[in-house]
């Protein structure tokens, strides 16, 4: 693995977010999207087979972004990999554009299916995971879930019968980046230990550094165990990248101003350079 | 391939509409066992599913007491190209998995059969809680849908067939109980979002469906003896509203009688009402169903009965109303 090609794509993934949250001029869902900028770098830059000039080419890896209110980052992810345009990418949240606040199913840009609500992602994870394996393919099922996300029932029901259908084709990763839209998890909704829940629920599951790339590549292609779901719990800090969003639960969703875009602008070259 | 026949017809309303339900997937599988998938939240048998899954145990699976997690497990393998049955209670599906279907079915137009066993009060001692009131209701008002009740048991093994060949979400509700009435005993033309015209009179126009074709059917033999002249149309297809066949029953009926077994609001008469304002003069709109509460609960005939929904029954209501409409 290019351990630089990532960390770059990671980096130009930040500046378009960035770009496209002030140019848009509306609140926007930037704390959860800086959170999981890293684990998406890694699978669009180093892991995914992919071509965006065959984005229904059958052999490719499935990727479902569960929590739908991580589109910026999904969006920016898609645009370095050639399935979207600059000029679609600057129409994020304008008038009748194709890029919502959560994703909307759009084969050609590569967005697999439409999400927003949230506990949903996951069981058509499993559905395409039980679909390559009653085919004989060898495409794997990737699916990105929030920790707050984790509070809703159905996320269990789909994690059990991932388990029970021996789904050792799917990877799950939850960006636990500790908030959820009221303020911290702890204070929400306590989830507990994820490592032993996932575990419990008869999954593979392995903790890392959410930002370490390195440490994400090792776990998002660190061989499934046999008959095995695996999710990775990706600690990581909600608003990654920018001092003042840090663990800051008003930057679930916000309004960058002029002096904050440029604020951020500057760390992201200065700590990155 | 089953055949529609008098020996069938009987055989099968005997059997009733979820083990019906099952002879039409077996059938199905013999034709396209490739890409159809049948998905179960713990049902399985209770959807007359157990000689498929004896016998195509790759193309069935279980996905234990989930219903939300069923719809979009079907969802994935229809997105992966399989044609896809999922079944459940009517309620479990049609109202407790509604948003996955919204999200799966409607917003992304998956081309997944959601099947509602025993809905309306079919469920009989098992209580409102296993009813199928408002499911029409609900599956109707999300875009994308289209929404199916079939009339007998003959009729749900034309709608999987056809719902197997139509690329799109589907909603097909069941109603009745096993030793059903039946309609059909001979093949005839079946088209998704196409009525069946099954009688033709001058005076009223009973739309209805599911098992309230039969009962429907009944009355009009009932009101004919009485000189009122009665069509009958089955609207199987809820959603979308057949307009041209409307149409006619608006611009020559001098009453138009709905009759569903579903809640008053919100269902089959519901729709034809919306269609019907349209018009600058249309004739009045008598609307029979289950009332606008959990009522009592007995076995399917005691029930039908109890509402009013059973041949005599219907016959007298609407000819009560056909008079006082000052026919």
């Amino acid at each position: 693995m290019e351990l630089d090609e990532t960390m770059a794509y990671a980096r130009e993934m930040r500046k378009k977010i960035l770009d496209v949250s002030y140019s848009c001029g509306k609140s926007v869902h930037i704390g959860g999207a800086l959170s999981m900028v890293d684990i998406l770098a890694t699978l669009y830059s180093a892991v995914l087979r992919l071509d965006s000039e065959n984005p229904k080419w059958a052999e490719r890896d499935r990727f479902i972004l569960s929590k739908g209110h991580g589109a910026l980052a999904y969006y920016s992810a898609l645009l370095l990999r050639g399935y979207i345009s600059e000029d679609v990418f600057a129409s994020f949240q304008s008038n009748g554009s194709d890029l919502t606040t959560h994703p909307v199913l759009n084969m050609p840009m590569g967005i697999e299916s439409s999400n927003g609500s949230l506990g949903q992602g996951l069981s058509m994870a499993v559905g395409i995971a039980i679909s390559g394996k009653a085919r004989s393919q060898d495409y794997k099922v990737y699916v990105m879930l929030g920790d707050g996300e984790c509070n809703e029932g159905s996320v269990w029901e789909a994690a059990m019968s991932a388990a029970n259908f021996e789904l050792d084709n799917l990877i799950a990763i939850v960006d636990k980046n500790n908030f959820q839209n009221d303020g911290s998890v702890a204070t929400v909704m306590e989830p507990g230990d994820f490592l032993k829940k996932w575990d419990s629920f008869g999954w593979n599951a392995i903790s890392v550094d959410g930002h370490d790339v390195a440490a994400v590549h090792c776990a998002l292609t660190s061989k499934n165990i046999i008959a095995k779901p695996k999710v990775v719990i990706a600690n990581t800090v909600k608003g990654k990248g920018c001092w003042f969003m840090e663990n800051k639960a008003e930057w679930h969703h916000n309004r960058l101003t002029k002096s904050q875009y440029e604020m951020a602008l500057e760390q992201l070259n200065s700590v990155h350079a | 391939m089953l055949e529609i026949n008098p020996t069938n017809a009987r055989l099968w309303a005997r059997m009733g509409s979820r083990a019906m339900y099952g002879q039409a997937i077996l059938d199905l599988a013999a034709a396209r066992a490739k890409d159809l998938m049948i998905v179960s939240a713990d049902l399985g048998r209770s959807s007359g599913l157990g000689r498929f899954i004896e016998l195509y145990p790759q193309n069935f699976r279980n996905v234990g007491i989930s219903e939300q997690n069923m719809i979009g497990v079907a969802a994935g393998m229809a997105k992966e190209g399989f044609v896809v049955f999922a079944s459940s209670f009517a309620p479990f599906i049609g109202m407790r998995a509604s948003e996955q279907i919204r999200m799966n079915m409607g917003y992304m137009n998956m081309n997944v059969k959601a099947v509602a066993l025993g809905s309306g009060v079919a469920m009989g001692f098992l209580g409102n809680s296993h009813y199928g009131l408002e499911d029409v209701a609900v599956m109707r008002s999300i875009a994308n849908m289209t929404v199916i009740c079939p009339a007998d048991c003959s009729e749900i093994l034309k709608t999987v067939r056809a719902a197997a060949e139509f690329d799109g979400p589907v909603y097909i509700r069941l109603t009745g109980d096993a030793n059903a009435s039946f309609v059909y005993e001979e093949d005839y033309d079946f088209q998704i979002g196409k009525a069946v015209i099954l009688r033709k009179g001058s005076d009223l126009s009973i739309i209805t469906n599911g098992t309230m074709v039969y009962e429907s059917l009944e009355a009009a033999k009932l009101l004919n003896e009485e000189r009122i002249s009665s069509t009958v149309i089955n609207l199987h297809t809820i959603k979308p509203l057949d307009h041209a066949a409307l149409n006619e029953v608006i611009a020559n009926s001098k009453l138009i009688v709905t009759v569903e077994e579903h809640s008053i609001v919100g269902g089959l008469g519901s729709a034809v009402a919306e269609y019907k304002t349209t018009f600058a003069k249309a004739p009045p709109q008598l609307l029979l169903g289950l009332p606008d509460r959990f009522d009592i609960i007995g076995d399917h005939r005691y029930l039908l009965n109890y509402h009013g929904l059973t041949g005599p029954k219907l016959a007298e209501t609407i000819g009560a109303e056909y008079r006082r409409q000052g026919n």
